[in-house]
C-alpha cells in the first residue's frame, strides 16, 4: 500500500441536459456539494475548474473565484483550466499534478458547461473559437463539418460502408438508456441510424454528440490523508498524460492518426504498468463517432482503419473485449463541454467502485479515460485503477 | 371571519357579477400554403416531421383590421345585441397593421359601436387576445358596462426560411362578454400566469419575430399552460375528466397534444379545438380560434377548459359552461370549419407575394 496514490476520494454529477433554469454556477455547485459529501467531508484546499466557453455563452470569466465562492470555500487557491473539448480532462490533470507533487494535500476539480446561455449560430460560434482562428474558422468552418470531412475521408480510404459507424451511436444509446444522468436514455435501432437526418454529410444525427449542461466534481487527495471510516472501495489514478498535436488539422501529416491520443495512451499505461489488453473498458471522447474510430485506434485496440470494426461486432459493448462508452459516452450522456472530461472520471471511478448498476463491467480493475479537445489537437487520458 | 375588500392575489379571477359569453365568431382567410410547400423550397422537400399541413394565408386586402371585423360581425350576430351597448372593443394581436393609431379604433366604427366605448389595442405575443377577454370579464363584471368585446387576431410573422414559416398564419376569434343571464356559455372563472420568460420576441422595427429554439418548450410553453391550468383546477376541484373539451395555445400540433396528454385530457377531449394542423398557428387568435370550433360542437352543459399562451410568458385559464343558449345562436353564422372548408391552395411564390416578403426596391 502506497500512502502517496492518488485517491479519487469523492464524485458528485448532475444530470445532463437542458437545464434552461439552472445557472452555471448553480450546476457546478450542485456537482461541488455532491462531490465533496461523496468523500467524506474532505475540505479542499484548491479549485481546478474546466469550462470551455462561459466567457463566451455565459459571459462570465473567472469561474475559479466564482465557483469556490458560491461553494463556500472562499480563500481557496481556484482557477480555470482550459483546453477546449479537453478543458476537463486538463483540469483533472492539474488537480492530479497538485496533489502528486504535495503542494496540495485535498484538490476538487469540477467540470462545468452551461450551453443554453444561448442558442443556434451563438452557439456554432463560440465553438469554432476552438479552431485556429487564422486558417480554420475564417474559412466558415464549424466543428462538425471538420469532423464531416475527417469520416468522409476515413470511409473512402478503408472502404467502410454507408452506415459502417452506426456500431457507435447504437453502443452509446443502449449504454445510456439505463444511466439515469444521461441525456438520452433509450436505445436505438440500427434502422432509426440510417434513416437519420444528415448533418453534414456523411454526419448524420446519430454521429455527433449533443451539445448540453452538466457539471461533475471530483476531490483527489493522497491515500494517506483519507478520513477514518472512508467507505467507498478505492479507485487510484494510476497514470496520467497530456500532449498536443498541430491545432490546424490541415497541418497534420495524416489526419487520420490521432497522433496526440496515442502518446498519451501509451505514457499514462505504462505509468500504470500494464499494456491496452488489461484495460477493462474505455471512456473514448465520441463528440462524434469518426473520433471514436480513430481513437480506438490511436490506443492501440485496432489496427488503422479498422476501429469501426470493433463497434460493428460487438467488441465495445459492455460485454465486449473493450466496453467503451459504458454509461452513454458523449453520444447519449451528452456532450457538456469542458464537464465532459470529468465526467469521465466520475463513470469510471463508477465502475472501479463496482456501482454502475445495469452497466457494470464485471472485474473491471483499470479504467482508460480519455479526453480530446477538437480533433485531437489536445489529447488527455488518465488510467485509474481499483485499488487493493 | 372578515371579508376582504379585494380578491387575494393568489385565487381565482371572479367577477362580483357572473358573466359570460353572448356571442362569438371566427375568421380564416381563404389561402392555404402547405408545409411540403416551404419544405420544398427551403429543405430540398425534406418531407419528415414537418409541424402542420397547412396554414391559412390571408389576401392581398387583408389584415388584422379587416379580419377582426369579419369576426366581430359573426360575433354580433350571434350576441343579436345593439352595437351602441358595447363599451369596449379590444384587439389582441401581434400584427396591428399601426404602430400608432389603434386597430379597435376602426373594428368599433365598422359594427357601430362608436363613440361611446372603449377602444385599445393589447400586445401580450399569443396571449393578447385573452388578455382582452379577462379585461372584459372585468369590465362587464363590476357592471361598468353591459357588454365587452375582446378579439384575437393576427397574421402571423415568420422570417423566410425559419421554422416559424411552416406555421405562421392568419386567424382568429371575437367574443363578446355579457351577463350569464344572457349567456351562451358562463365564464366561471379564470386565472392567469405570468413571468418574465424571454422565449420568442420581436423589437420595434424589426420585420419577423426571434426565438429561443427550445426554449420556447420546456420553461416557456409547457411550464406556463401546465402552471395556469393546474391552479385554476386545484382551485376549482376540478380534473380533466370535469370537461368535455380542452383547448391550448397550438403553436404547432404536437405541443396541444402534449400539453393536453400532462394535464390528464385525451386526445377526444381537444379534437374540436386543434386546429392548428390544418390553419396554422394563428398567434393571437389560436386558442381563441380553437373556442369557437369547440363552441360549434358542444352541447348544453358541457364544460370547456380554455388556456391560452403567450411568449414573454404567461398562460390565461378559462373554466367555461356551456348553457342552452348556444344550439340556437351558434346556428345565426358561419361556422369555424366552414371558414376552414372554403380553401385555394396557393404556391411558395403567390404566398411570397401576398405576403409582401418580396422586396421591391
Amino acid at each position: 500500500m502506497i500512502m502517496t496514490d492518488i485517491i479519487i476520494a469523492g464524485i458528485g454529477q448532475t444530470p445532463v441536459g437542458e437545464h434552461w433554469d439552472i445557472s452555471l454556477r448553480e450546476l457546478g455547485f450542485k456537482a461541488i456539494e455532491a462531490a465533496i459529501a461523496d468523500s467524506g467531508g474532505l475540505r479542499p484546499q484548491a479549485l481546478f475548474v474546466g469550462n470551455m466557453l462561459a466567457p463566451n455563452l455565459s459571459r462570465q470569466a473567472h469561474l475559479g473565484a466564482l465557483l469556490a465562492d458560491f461553494a463556500g470555500l472562499t480563500g481557496v487557491e481556484a482557477a480555470t483550466v482550459e483546453a477546449a473539448g479537453a478543458s476537463g480532462g486538463a483540469a483533472l490533470r492539474q488537480g492530479y499534478l497538485a496533489v502528486k507533487s504535495g503542494f496540495v494535500d485535498v484538490a476538487l476539480v469540477v467540470g462545468v458547461e452551461k450551453f443554453t446561455d444561448a442558442i443556434g449560430s451563438g452557439v456554432e460560434a463560440a465553438l469554432a473559437t476552438t479552431f485556429d482562428s487564422d486558417f480554420e474558422a475564417v474559412q466558415g468552418m464549424t466543428l462538425a463539418a471538420q469532423a464531416a470531412m475527417l469520416m468522409r475521408r476515413y470511409m473512402r480510404e478503408f472502404d467502410v460502408p454507408a452506415d459502417g459507424l452506426s456500431g457507435f451511436a447504437l453502443t452509446a444509446h443502449a449504454n445510456g438508456a439505463s444511466n439515469k444522468n444521461a441525456m438520452f436514455q433509450k436505445a436505438i435501432k440500427l434502422e432509426t441510424y440510417q434513416k437519420a437526418e444528415m448533418i453534414s454529410e456523411p454526419i448524420n444525427m446519430f454521429d455527433i454528440a449533443p451539445n448540453a449542461d452538466g457539471a461533475a466534481a471530483l476531490v483527489l487527495t493522497r491515500r494517506g490523508l483519507l478520513p477514518i471510516g472512508f467507505s467507498h472501495p478505492l479507485v487510484r489514478i494510476a497514470g496520467s498524460a497530456s500532449a498536443s498535436d498541430r491545432l490546424a488539422l490541415h497541418d497534420r501529416r495524416d489526419p487520420l492518426t490521432f497522433h496526440a491520443s496515442r502518446i498519451t495512451v501509451e505514457k499514462a499505461l505504462e505509468q500504470a504498468g500494464i499494456s491496452f489488453e488489461q484495460v477493462s473498458l474505455f471512456e473514448y471522447h465520441d463528440a462524434y463517432s469518426i473520433y471514436a474510430a480513430l481513437s480506438l485506434e490511436a490506443a492501440g485496440f485496432a489496427r488503422r482503419g479498422q476501429g469501426w470494426k470493433l463497434a460493428q461486432d460487438g467488441a465495445i459493448a459492455l460485454t465486449g473485449k473493450i466496453p467503451c462508452a459504458t454509461l452513454g459516452g458523449l453520444k447519449a450522456r451528452g456532450n457538456p463541454g469542458g464537464a465532459t472530461g470529468v465526467y469521465q472520471a466520475v463513470e469510471a471511478a463508477t465502475q472501479l467502485r463496482g456501482q454502475a448498476g445495469a452497466n457494470q463491467i464485471a472485474g473491471a480493475r483499470y479504467a482508460l479515460i480519455q479526453s480530446l479537445g477538437g480533433p485531437a489537437s489536445t489529447a488527455i487520458s488518465h488510467v485509474l485503477e481499483r485499488a487493493e | 371571519m372578515t371579508i376582504p375588500d379585494h380578491q387575494p392575489s393568489q385565487t381565482l379571477l371572479k367577477p362580483t357579477k357572473p358573466v359570460g359569453i353572448v356571442g362569438y365568431g371566427a375568421y380564416v382567410p381563404r389561402y392555404r400554403l402547405p408545409a411540403k410547400e416551404v419544405a420544398r423550397v427551403w429543405t430540398g422537400g425534406r418531407a419528415g416531421g414537418l409541424p402542420i399541413e397547412e396554414k391559412a394565408v390571408p389576401g392581398l386586402d387583408e389584415d388584422v383590421v379587416t379580419m377582426s371585423i369579419e369576426a366581430a360581425r359573426n360575433a354580433m350576430k350571434r350576441a343579436g345585441i345593439d352595437p351602441a351597448e358595447l363599451r369596449a372593443v379590444w384587439v389582441g394581436s401581434e400584427s396591428h397593421p399601426y404602430a400608432v393609431k389603434p386597430t379597435s379604433t376602426i373594428v368599433a366604427e365598422a359594427i357601430g359601436a362608436v363613440p361611446n366605448t372603449q377602444a385599445a389595442d393589447w400586445e401580450f405575443a399569443c396571449k393578447a387576445g385573452t388578455e382582452a377577454l379577462v379585461a372584459a370579464i372585468g369590465l362587464v363584471g363590476s357592471n361598468m358596462a353591459h357588454y365587452a368585446m375582446a378579439i384575437g387576431m393576427d397574421t402571423a410573422q415568420g422570417k423566410p426560411g425559419d421554422a416559424l414559416e411552416y406555421t405562421a398564419a392568419a386567424g382568429g376569434a371575437a367574443y363578446i362578454v355579457g351577463p350569464a343571464e344572457e349567456s351562451l356559455a358562463v365564464i366561471e372563472a379564470s386565472y392567469s400566469y405570468v413571468t418574465d420568460t424571454p422565449d420568442f420576441w420581436r423589437r420595434e422595427g424589426q420585420k419577423y419575430p426571434e426565438h429561443g429554439q427550445r426554449f420556447t418548450g420546456e420553461p416557456a410553453y409547457f411550464k406556463h399552460i401546465t402552471e395556469a391550468a393546474k391552479f385554476l383546477m386545484e382551485s376549482n376541484g376540478t380534473t380533466a375528466k370535469d370537461y368535455k373539451w380542452g383547448v391550448f395555445h397550438q403553436p404547432n400540433t404536437k405541443f396541444p397534444q402534449r400539453v393536453a396528454g400532462i394535464l390528464g385530457f385525451s386526445p377526444e377531449q381537444i379534437a374540436p379545438g386543434l386546429l392548428v394542423p390544418v390553419i396554422g398557428n394563428t398567434y393571437a387568435g389560436s386558442s381563441l380560434i380553437g373556442l369557437t370550433a369547440t363552441l360549434d360542437v358542444a352541447e348544453p352543459g358541457d364544460r370547456i377548459l380554455l388556456v391560452s399562451f403567450g411568449s414573454g410568458a404567461g398562460s390565461d385559464a378559462f373554466d367555461i359552461r356551456v348553457t342552452e343558449k348556444l344550439l340556437e345562436r351558434r346556428e345565426l353564422t358561419v361556422k369555424t370549419q366552414d371558414y376552414i372548408a372554403r380553401r385555394t391552395e396557393i404556391d411558395y411564390a403567390t404566398y411570397v407575394r401576398y405576403r409582401g416578403k418580396i422586396a421591391m426596391r
